[in-house]
């Protein structure tokens, strides 16, 4: 492959056209110029400082060999920083410490010694440049028959051209050996569930009190001052053994307040609110993220992941970015404590759309 | 080279020499040394990019072993119970426990996962300069388009490998991306749901992903980058590396220092200046500070999320869509508002993947190219990039739009909209100025060549006129302005049946477009009869 002793002058004198090269293939619309300048050839080797001043040569030698001592030193740091930097009293400070001269000697050592090398690489070592001459990629074409002909053998002594039935059986069965492990990977989503039911209900059931999140404490609608906003889960939500986050990635409520006369209601949901309290799911109608950014004066709802913004005072409609639905409504009341409690689940699945969803 | 050479009792062999013997005489390793031991190696400063992009994998194999041997990729509940006490008998999940104790219990934990974190940000974004340099170049010609594909599939590996790494230790801004995959995969038509269900097991969260993501992280993914990259290298040693024009420089000749000792002590030293670089930036600045975001918790959010950068131009795609992008039809959920971004990124991909096909096809080029192109000296192609970056830039700042907003006082909806604007009309303004940009720096270089450079001399002609003396170039300095080719758009001819078909009529627009403005380099005969008009 590579000839590694050409010379340069060989080459220079070598045509150097573009047209030159190019054997048989063709150039397409490229335009060979006929009367294009020629290569001149390789400039005279212009030596480096440290060729010609013995001096600046020892000097290059110097700092090469010291930016390893200096590596070495910094590999010795990082060990020591090791031992003498524990993170031993729970304090975030010592963390810092422990990171900050392990790294500083580990980067010591490695930037030395990089830097050593190439220094050599570039200053000490004799400056030698080569020129290899290219071969087509394709191999020559005795090579290129030689494949040709082992094909072709192959093909005669094992008759796969000629026996097609056996041939076209073997494809086919290669093509559906891997279905029984495809088949296996069933397995990642479990055997027992339907997705559609699972993701059109919650854990709010009629009756269910509304609690703070994270706390679980039920909230009274006498605690819901006008322009404040809650977040919100299903109380017993934090008792439960299995499934926690399952069920708050679905149950997340947002619950404000705005003053009665603000609110613009559905006639159908009339009722669903108590005296300007609404509860609104929190999860976003486009993919997902909580919809946690709550501007009072506004009465908007922001997604931070894509910028949706939700209308409280208009049902949770959606007045802009990606989201098309608004927010689904959970509809409350108050029970005989004064809690504020669910009338039933969700009527419509939360979260974001999928495609079984209408 | 397999047959043992004869070693004759010669007096005196030193070790070294011994050694290579004894190893040569059982793996025939010397005729894998005499071909690549001296191969040139063509040098410039642009061809650092894929060593950037290999370095930084090897720290980050590096430094991912050792985290392998801390982290527990478990979504099992516990009660936080480590040295930082903000979080001490908070519930979470193991992953998340086991990151904070390699963060705050184990002694240069935190470190090592920081240059993790910082090598795996340089690595695709090594790759994705990489690929730039290659493609403004174009060193994707015949013969390296297979490794234009193999290197575009390797940047997207690398993306995987970052989300699905980003993703382990079940932090709340970790979770946040999961939830957008969940949602995005939900929106998808017909298969959305169950594949959802797959990926997460179940209902989202559920109690499966990590470790699902963490065997794609450390096993599946790794494998197939190492392979692609070996792949890559093979085709590098087999194409030889390009190289500008230069004088002596030919399309059939690779010159540069030989790979042994010279570019082994370059690259070989860069390798340990890019892992100390890392190292450096692993020690003094903070990366992923998980114990800051909290564990994952469906429920709250922090404004300004941002998921690491190059999974921006993703994100940036779905803030981008104007509102009502969904619709009930057939009884059935359309959800165009993820449909689009997702098939324009689709789109770009395969654009992007397929190019050298595109414009090999469009030029009809079947000759080798190993000379790497000015991108001045292909105006349409050099443009097409631009636009390709212009798009990828508005949809890669559309992922930070709300801090956009709120550092430069702006409204959320100017700055979508703005964004909008830069994606969709973007590209076609970048096109126009790029190319006459480089139409323009090619009329630069003609006129130095027939005219010579500006020396700076004023001299007073005997008339009183002033003029600036042209001094005329040597011949090193006009080969670099004078060698490359200029391509004629193609002319339609009918086929063997007198028919022109409409493959044919497509191709000779396409051409047109492509070549329709083209400077054609000076010739020896323009240079000499310029010589009489003085300037």
């Amino acid at each position: 492959m590579a000839q590694d002793d050409n010379s340069g002058a060989e080459l220079a004198a070598a045509d150097s056209s573009h047209a030159a090269h190019a054997s048989d293939a063709s150039p397409g619309t490229a335009l060979i110029v006929q009367d294009a300048f020629e290569n001149p050839g390789f400039p005279a080797h212009r030596p480096r400082v440290t060729d010609e001043n013995p001096q600046r040569e020892k000097r290059a030698q110097r700092t090469v060999y010291t930016l390893f001592y200096l590596s070495i030193l910094g590999s010795l740091w990082a060990v020591a920083a090791y031992m003498l930097f524990p993170m031993e009293s729970n304090n975030p400070g010592d963390v810092r410490l422990n990171n900050l001269f392990i790294g500083l000697g580990a980067a010591l050592a490695l930037l030395a010694l990089g830097i050593g090398i190439v220094h050599w690489g570039k200053s000490v070592m004799e400056d030698v440049e080569l020129v290899d001459e290219r071969h087509p990629i394709g191999g020559s074409p005795e090579t290129q028959a030689a494949a040709v002909k082992v094909f072709t053998d192959s093909d005669r002594e094992s008759g796969f051209t000629r026996r097609s039935v056996i041939r076209n059986s073997l494809i086919g069965a290669i093509v559906v050996f891997p279905l029984p492990a495809l088949v296996l990977f069933r397995g990642l989503a479990p055997q027992d569930q339907l997705p559609v039911p699972l993701l059109s209900h919650t854990m709010w059931r009629k009756g269910t009190r509304l609690a703070l999140d994270p706390s679980g404490a039920p909230i009274k609608a006498s605690d819901v001052t006008i322009g404040s906003a809650f977040h919100v889960i299903p109380e017993g939500l934090n008792d439960l053994e299995h499934g926690k986050l399952d069920e708050k990635a679905k149950a997340a409520v947002l619950l404000m307040r705005l003053e009665p006369s603000e609110l613009n209601e559905l006639p159908e949901r009339k009722d669903w609110s108590y005296d300007g309290i609404v509860a609104y799911s929190k999860i976003c109608t486009h993919v997902g993220c909580p919809v946690a950014l709550y501007e009072q004066h506004t009465h908007h709802l922001l997604c931070p992941c894509h910028q949706s913004q939700f209308d409280v005072a208009n049902h949770c409609e959606v007045i802009f970015g990606p989201a098309k639905r608004p927010l689904p409504q959970l509809p409350i009341a108050i029970d005989d404590e004064g809690y504020l409690i669910a009338q039933s689940d969700f009527t419509e699945p939360v979260g974001p759309s999928f495609w079984e969803r209408h | 080279m397999s047959t043992a050479s004869p070693t004759t009792g010669t007096p005196k062999r030193s070790f070294t020499t011994s050694a290579a013997v004894y190893v040569n005489e059982r793996t025939s390793i010397a005729g894998f040394v005499k071909e690549l031991g001296r191969k040139a190696f063509p040098d410039h400063w642009s061809f650092l990019l894929g060593e950037v992009a290999l370095f930084s994998f090897v720290v980050i194999l590096i430094s991912g072993t050792f985290l392998t041997f801390f982290f527990q990729a478990s979504m099992a509940e516990v009660h936080y119970d480590g040295s930082y006490v903000p979080l001490k008998g908070v519930e979470m999940s193991v992953a998340m426990a086991s990151t904070l104790d390699i963060s705050f219990d184990i002694r240069g934990g935190l470190f090592v996962r920081q240059m993790h974190h910082w090598a795996a940000l340089l690595f695709v974004a090594a790759i994705g300069l990489h690929m730039l340099r290659i493609y403004f170049t174009g060193a994707f010609r015949k013969p390296r388009e297979f490794n234009w594909v193999i290197g575009f599939t390797l940047f997207i590996l690398a993306m995987a490998e970052g989300f699905t790494g980003y993703s382990l230790p079940d932090d709340l801004l970790s979770g946040n991306g999961l939830r957008i995959i969940d949602g995005l995969v939900k929106g998808i038509p017909v298969i959305g749901t169950w594949t959802s269900f797959l990926i997460f097991g179940g209902e989202f969260p559920g109690t499966q992903i990590v470790g699902r993501l963490y065997s794609l992280h450390i096993m599946i993914l790794p494998a197939l980058v190492i392979a692609f990259i070996a792949l890559h290298l093979v085709f590098v040693v087999v194409h030889k590396h390009t190289q500008y024009a230069g004088p002596g420089k030919t399309p059939q000749n690779a010159v540069g220092p030989p790979i042994l000792p010279i570019y082994a002590a370059k690259a070989g030293g860069f390798f340990f200046i890019i892992f100390g670089v890392l190292a450096l930036i692993a020690a003094l600045f903070t990366i992923n500070p998980i114990w800051n975001y909290g564990p994952y918790d469906p429920s709250p959010v922090s404004a300004g999320t941002q998921p690491d950068w190059y999974i921006g131009f993703a994100d940036g795609a779905l803030r981008l869509i104007p509102p009502g992008w969904e619709f009930v039809w057939l009884d059935r959920t359309w959800s165009f508002n993820i449909l689009v971004p997702l098939i324009a990124i689709g789109i770009f991909i395969v654009l992007v993947l397929m190019y050298p096909f595109i414009e090999a096809w469009i030029t009809g080029d079947k000759r080798e190219h190993h000379i790497a192109d000015r991108p001045r000296n292909a105006p349409t192609r050099t443009a097409i990039g631009a636009a390709g970056v212009t798009f990828y830039a508005g949809l890669w700042a559309a992922a930070s739009s709300d801090i956009l907003a709120t550092h430069f006082w702006l409204t959320m909806e100017g700055v979508i909209h703005a964004l909008q604007a830069v994606v969709i009309i973007g590209p076609f303004i970048a096109y126009f100025i790029t190319k006459r940009v480089c139409i323009a720096l090619q009329k630069k270089d003609r006129e130095i060549v027939l005219h010579g450079y500006e020396s700076g001399r004023i001299v007073r002609l005997p008339g009183g006129e002033y003029i600036e003396v042209h001094e005329p170039l040597d011949e090193y300095d006009r080969w670099r302005l004078v060698s490359f080719e200029s391509y004629a758009p193609l002319m339609i001819r009918p086929n063997a049946r007198g028919k022109i078909t409409a493959g044919q009529k497509f191709r000779a627009s396409l051409s047109r477009w492509f070549f329709e403005d083209r400077i054609a380099p000076v010739t020896k005969g323009e240079l000499e009869s310029g010589h009489g008009e003085h300037h």
